[in-house]
């Protein structure tokens, strides 16, 4: 489905048309990221990061590909075929580096793509497949960045494996035997490497097949936008080539400036020195910290550190390191305010920015500092506030909540009083 | 319904960890906050040390890596394996094959006996690597009081602020008894169970204070410089420990010359991508009214 308005792909070269009749694949690109797709003209910069994110996975299988063709995924020589990348394969240190700074590049994007959904409840229907898909693109890819920082086979990913997968062995009764069975031993060792590394050459390609369906959900309503307001006319849209192709190629520049600096002069600057030392199962570094794109995470899980009644701390722990990112597939539901945008919603943004962002802050500070007072006491202040945010504060102010009045239409909100379009012929008015 | 399975949910978890909160509280307030410890009251962060590959223009300053080798090679490698560098790579340093093929001779390293098949050594050859100080790990172990002095070559990558750890753990050896922390205490009189023991040399930059490795610069001119720089202590922790820069990233300079033109072009196609964007967008986007 599509805006009536939408343009119709009328191929102009021989060739072009001679592929389109037998597989209308130039078809299909240009209704999907072409001129043929109508999509609100008052996007603002937080609209880049679709975009964005699918350049960092493409980014991610290119060079983890070329990575692979060098790396060795057996314990005894991983750590050293990781090396020998960095020393002896021409521009070795160069893909090695992108790929890791490529992740922390990945998940930037990603977690401002989802605080931009929660601001303007880009879960609300008719939307809310294209947030089901979206939390579960972040669950395949926190399991794919996971397995893939095991993958040097340093200090810190042999421990962070023994550590994530120990958080099974929580799990009343089949705990134990399953975390034996997710790691093919009693200990992350050659077993686990291996499947790992399967898994995390595996897993890229199933987020693709994913981000073809979130995408493919997307195009079904049409893109949201900052008004919250649905698009009622042509003269709300503009066709996504050339206006967005332009926009967002300005923001991949400056994401990519960024993320250049980073990659060429702090490689390492977010990761740990720990993992330049070789896996070691009898030397347990002093303070186990994953990479910084779990530390929200990480924070939640530590917090519970006293059992509650028959409950163990650890069990407490693992539910609710789960629950925190579980919770999300259940917004579009939590969340019944008829506006979408937080710009009408004024008691919601309050939570939003003087609660959920201070929270997440916390939380992403603490779950990279180590167990210790003050960490502990803030990240539980922290957890019980995402908890509350999402689960009893949203619900109930999406119930009483008064929101402020919201603009006739999109071309209204952009063009201020003057209600006359600039854009399209076919304008109707909408009723 | 979704809301109040949610409502209760979300309160179960705030229950739980505002009783483990709690908890910790309690703890707190009468146990107080977080123990001394002598790491606590006497680690001390690594000094501030300038090397020239530092920075974004940031260069290797090859004079000083072949003082720093020759560092490595006469204290460092009686005990520490350098095994991820091999003679080869020491032509970055500025050396010509020829020195190269000479400096990879003055090693033994092992090889097998051609006549017999036994375990023998033979000097080395520019495609051989480091040769390790000790046969294994027990043998690691036995000669070093039971500790295992690991190798360096990735030293400088796997400590924070790494060349200038080793630069001040090399120098920062001192007498627990007479050494003050910033509270102006010795070890002596506050953690008298944290003093080094038997075989254990106190250094504050060590992140649990005491070390098996005894000070292994101990005296000025201890390396004779074939450059003729003054050989003090100082000079060679920090010559070793821009060697060991290099040996933990020979890419290094590569890689922030690559930067530059990287960046350069992105801030070109980037600046390009703006005017593009501008232009396509100046036919729709409203003119304030002033």
């Amino acid at each position: 489905m599509s805006f009536p308005w939408a343009k119709h792909y009328e191929p102009k070269a021989p060739v072009m048309r001679w592929i389109d009749e037998k597989l209308p694949l130039p078809r299909l690109v240009y209704n999907a990221v072409g001129a043929g797709y109508p999509v609100p003209r008052n996007l603002n910069y937080m609209w880049n990061f679709g975009v964005l994110a699918g350049f960092a996975l493409v980014l991610q299988i290119v060079t983890g590909v070329i990575l692979a063709m060098h790396y060795a995924p057996n314990a005894t020589v991983a750590f050293d075929s990781v090396e020998h990348i960095m020393r002896d394969v021409n521009w070795g240190w160069m893909l090695r580096y992108a790929h890791a700074n490529g992740a922390s590049f990945f998940f930037v994007v990603i977690y401002l793509h989802i605080f931009r959904g929660f601001f303007y409840s880009s879960y609300k229907a008719p939307r809310e497949m294209v947030w089901l898909l979206g939390v579960v693109l972040f669950l395949l890819l926190m399991a794919t960045a996971f397995m893939g920082y095991v993958l040097p086979w340093g200090q810190m990913s042999f421990w962070g494996a023994k550590v994530i997968t120990g958080l099974f062995s929580a799990i009343p009764l089949i705990g134990e035997p399953l975390q034996i069975w997710l790691l093919g031993g009693y200990a992350p060792d050659n077993a686990a490497l291996n499947r790992f590394f399967s898994l995390h050459f595996l897993l890229p390609f199933v987020i693709a097949g994913v981000v073809i369906l979130h995408i493919w959900a997307l195009h079904i309503p049409g893109s949201s936008n900052p008004t919250g307001v649905e698009v009622k006319s042509e003269s709300d849209t503009v066709p996504f080539h050339p206006y967005y192709t332009a926009k967002d190629g300005f923001g991949l520049g400056v994401f990519l400036i960024i993320y250049a600096a980073l990659t060429f002069f702090q490689p390492n600057a977010l990761g740990h020195p720990d993992n330049y030392i070789p896996a070691n199962p009898l030397s347990t570094p002093a303070h186990i910290v994953p990479e910084w794109y779990f530390w929200p995470f990480y924070a939640i899980l530590r917090a519970f550190t006293a059992d509650l009644f028959f409950l163990p701390a650890k069990l407490l722990g693992v539910l609710a390191m789960f629950a925190a990112i579980l919770v999300w597939f259940f917004l579009p539901w939590l969340d019944k305010s008829p506006v979408r945008s937080g710009h009408y919603r004024p008691l919601f943004r309050k939570f939003f920015w003087f609660g959920l962002i201070p929270a997440m802050a916390v939380l992403f500070w603490c779950g990279g500092a180590p167990a210790e007072e003050p960490y502990v006491m803030l990240s539980q202040i922290a957890t019980a506030y995402y908890f509350l945010h999402f689960l009893v504060i949203l619900p109930i102010v999406s119930a009483f909540e008064r929101p402020e009045p919201l603009p006739f239409s999109i071309t209204e909100a952009v063009l201020g009083s003057d209600k006359k379009a600039v854009l399209g012929e076919n304008t109707t008015p909408a009723t | 319904m979704v809301r109040l399975i949610g409502i209760l949910t979300g309160l179960f978890f705030t229950v739980a960890v505002l009783w483990a909160f709690a908890t910790g509280a309690y703890t707190a307030a009468t146990e107080g906050l977080g123990e001394k410890t002598a790491e606590s009251e006497f680690h001390e962060h690594p000094r501030e040390v300038a090397f020239t590959h530092d920075g974004a223009f940031g260069h290797f300053d090859r004079q000083q890596l072949q003082r720093g080798y020759q560092v490595y090679k006469e204290v460092c490698s009686a005990c520490h394996s350098l095994r991820l560098v091999a003679f080869r790579n020491l032509s970055d340093l500025g050396y010509t094959e020829a020195e190269v093929k000479a400096e990879a001779a003055s090693w033994q390293v092992p090889g097998i006996d051609p006549n017999t098949g036994e375990a023998t050594t033979r000097p080395g050859t520019a495609t051989d690597y480091f040769p390790k100080p000790f046969a294994n790990d027990v043998a690691a172990a036995a000669a070093n009081g039971n500790a295992i002095p690991p190798d360096l070559s990735l030293m400088a990558k796997a400590r924070h602020d790494g060349p200038a750890y080793i630069y001040s753990l090399l120098v920062g050896y001192t007498d627990p008894a007479t050494h003050k922390n910033e509270a102006g205490q010795t070890l002596a009189q506050t953690f008298p169970d944290s003093m080094p023991g038997a075989g254990l040399y106190f250094n504050p930059y060590f992140p649990n204070l005491n070390l098996a490795m005894a000070p292994p610069l101990t005296s000025d001119g201890q390396v004779t410089y074939a450059d003729g720089t003054e050989a003090s202590i100082d000079q060679m922790a920090k010559d070793v420990s821009a060697f060991l820069a290099w040996s933990a990233e020979p890419t290094l300079e590569k890689r922030k010359q690559t930067g530059w033109p990287v960046i350069g072009f992105l801030l070109f196609a980037t600046i390009l991508a703006f005017l593009a964007k501008k232009q396509i967008w100046a036919a729709v986007t409203p003119k304030r009214k002033d």
